[in-house]
């Protein structure tokens, strides 16, 4: 069993959504990112994106188009990446970590030498916004061959036809984008998201994830009804933006603490 | 027992080309696929549009004998489409009226688009405004301070100017913001984009549209002289006005197609717009194509002297002609661009856009090595009004 796979048998066992989280690799700076990561994690965190900095990134807001950016001016690579994730995994962290990123960076790294070093330093799988299904067989069979998760991406607007091709392609948890629009903290959740959730459910067993505007515990706390996975990034980028340097990982580890006691489902959605 | 439905590759050129879009959108562009083949054997809609690319747009444009510039230069003879004569003063029309017109037929009463100089965004608003349709030109903040004229045309025909203020405020920039302005409201909205670019079925549309400009041209060449060109030759930023007139002459082998593009101040500067010249296969604004990156992916700030050619990117369906050796491209700097355009208001009373001198600069140095009884047929793509504060700064000359 995968441990993407592993981590969601266990948050169902618990009764409760499993919370993802996001880091911009190389922000606040590139020193600080296994710094972020960790506060994530002491969160409690139960699995971590880490965001691969890209020039033109068209389907994020501003949040996150500025972290990336800042990120690039501190010459941030695609191989710091991979040593975030060789130094966690060398102090021993089993959490779930999978790369979210635009397609070129990793095209251009080549398909082949990233998915080779993603399975040999213990990376889970691969969020690409920018590569639906039908570009992505030549990934997704890498991939695969490597035993990672190359996770499809549901908007509100995919049609039936387009859900049910793409649960197929994919692997790990659908991540479902909640609303028609790019990532960034919201004040409130879309009200059609149970409809979609429902249709795409119709279609696959695999966990589902909502994500994009997911911003406060009350919206964990709405979402772990209706999902298998929440995942919350802008919001936390907010935090390292807003906060003093001195205590920008305290106040990261609180804001997702309070997250995590959100994803506990209510007795009365049981039934 | 059902099938799965298949997801298919389409849109592509080659290997290039193709849909690497956020998934919010492909509902979108597989309705906009679905929409433009209804149009092909819909007679209703093609008379629209040619009844206004006669009457609104001024088409057919003429091809002119620039015969002082041909005896000047001392060999073939140069022809220039005359697309600076189209209504707006560029080519740009011809896509920007076809798609609004398109946007009006499947129900979209909002209109989005990016511009670079605003060429894109004039024809856009002007196509609006004689629709009755609203329409938000998003534009780097750059671009907004170097082409404030081209801000005002487009405010007067009623559109709102949106400056972008992200990356690095320029075209690519003001690309980006488009398509998030699409992926929230893609629902009542048509994002009229500008060149030969995007995911598909964009390139395959803007190129049909466009391609009036090479069927015109192929149809008088015949007429005129009982033969075709020996050369065409475009210049390419995205590569719209050079897709429209390759297009009808790609089959005629015999036709040498020529693609310039801006090689700013030298391709050895690094500071250029030569994609196809000096780029690497990659993705960008949802298709696969040569692109300007660095050794990590990212890309570049591309330079040229104009901006419609300053862009790091270009059609797919260029790279692919690129890579069958069907086209080929090559590079123009900025003072070159300048000769060609100087060239040509004194030898023929006609002021080029700054984005076709790059052409008229190249299709000269081609024209000298050919007999006087050869053709080379230039794509003057726009007027160069436009330009003029630029072309002052080029020459040390102040206003």
């Amino acid at each position: 069993m995968s441990r993407l796979a592993a981590t969601f048998a266990q948050t169902q066992a618990e009764n409760r959504t499993a919370l993802i989280t996001f880091a911009t690799v190389g922000f606040p700076s590139p020193a600080d990112t296994v710094h972020v990561v960790r506060a994530l994690l002491a969160g409690g965190s139960d699995v971590v994106e880490l965001g691969i900095p890209f020039s033109d990134p068209l389907a994020d807001g501003a949040t996150i188009q500025h972290a990336s950016q800042s990120a690039l001016d501190q010459g941030t690579t695609l191989a710091m990446a991979f040593d975030v994730v060789r130094e966690l995994r060398a102090e021993n962290v089993t959490t779930p970590l999978v790369f979210m990123g635009y397609y070129n960076p990793f095209l251009h790294y080549g398909l082949e030498r990233v998915v080779a070093e993603a399975a040999e330093i213990g990376l889970d799988g691969f969020i690409v916004p920018d590569l639906p299904p039908e570009e992505g067989q030549e990934f997704a069979r890498l991939a695969k061959a490597h035993d990672l998760d190359l996770i499809p991406l549901l908007a509100p607007t995919s049609t039936d036809s387009r859900i049910q091709a793409n649960v197929q392609a994919g692997s790990g948890f659908i991540y479902c984008v909640s609303l028609t629009g790019v990532t960034g903290a919201r004040d409130q959740l879309s009200a059609t998201l149970p409809d979609f959730l429902g249709r795409v459910r119709k279609h696959t067993d695999l966990p589902l994830a909502v994500g994009f505007g997911v911003s406060r515990p009350e919206h964990v706390a709405t979402i772990a009804q209706m999902a298998e996975g929440v995942v919350s990034a802008s919001a936390l980028i907010n935090i390292l933006e807003d906060t003093p340097a001195a205590q920008r990982y305290d106040a990261l580890t609180d804001l997702v603490r309070a997250m995590r006691a959100a994803t506990v489902r209510q007795a009365t959605a049981e039934t | 027992m059902a099938t799965t439905p298949q997801l298919t590759v389409r849109g592509q050129f080659g290997d290039y080309g193709g849909r690497y879009v956020p998934e919010t959108v492909i509902p979108a562009l597989e309705e906009l696929e679905e929409a433009y083949a209804g149009l092909a054997d819909d007679a209703q809609f093609q008379n629209e549009l040619d009844v206004l690319l006669d009457r609104y747009v001024g088409r057919p444009t003429p091809i002119y004998h620039a015969a002082r510039l041909s005896a000047e230069i001392g060999g073939a003879q140069m022809y220039l489409k005359r697309e600076d004569l189209a209504h707006t003063g560029a080519h740009k029309i011809n896509n920007a009226l076809g798609q609004a017109l398109l946007a009006k037929r499947i129900g979209r009463t909002r209109i989005i688009a990016e511009t670079g100089a605003g060429q894109h965004g004039v024809a856009t608003a002007a196509a609006c405004a004689m629709l009755g349709l609203e329409c938000i030109v998003y534009m780097g903040e750059v671009d907004v301070h170097r082409q404030t004229l081209n801000v005002f045309r487009m405010k007067l025909l009623g559109a709102t100017v949106i400056p972008v203020m992200s990356g690095s405020r320029t075209l690519k920039d003001a690309i980006n913001e488009t398509i998030r302005d699409w992926v929230t409201n893609v629902e009542t909205t048509h994002y009229i984009i500008g060149s030969v670019v995007g995911p598909h079925p964009y390139p395959t549309i803007v190129r049909d549209l466009q391609s009036v400009i090479g069927s015109e041209a192929r149809e008088q060449c015949l007429k005129q002289f009982g033969r075709l060109p020996d050369v065409v030759v475009a210049c390419v930023g995205g590569g719209s006005n050079a897709i429209g007139i390759f297009h009808p002459f790609v089959d005629d082998t015999e036709v040498r197609l020529v693609g310039v593009e801006a090689a700013g101040h030298g391709i050895e500067s690094g500071e250029h717009a030569a994609t196809l010249v000096a780029g690497t296969p990659g993705t960008l604004h949802g298709a696969k194509s040569y692109l300007l990156q660095d050794d990590e992916g990212q890309i570049y700030e591309p330079h040229s002297i104009s901006a419609g050619l300053d862009y790091p990117g270009v059609g797919p369906e260029h790279s692919y002609l690129k890579d069958i050796g069907r086209a080929s491209y090559v590079g123009v700097t900025d003072q070159q661009a300048l000769e060609g355009f100087q060239h040509l208001c004194r030898a023929e009373g006609i002021i080029p856009a700054l984005e076709p001198a790059h052409a008229m600069y190249h299709a000269a140095q081609l024209a000298s090595e050919l007999p006087a009884d050869h053709i080379v047929l230039v794509n003057l793509s726009g007027r160069g009004d436009k330009d003029m504060t630029i072309v002052a700064e080029g020459l040390g000359v102040e206003l």
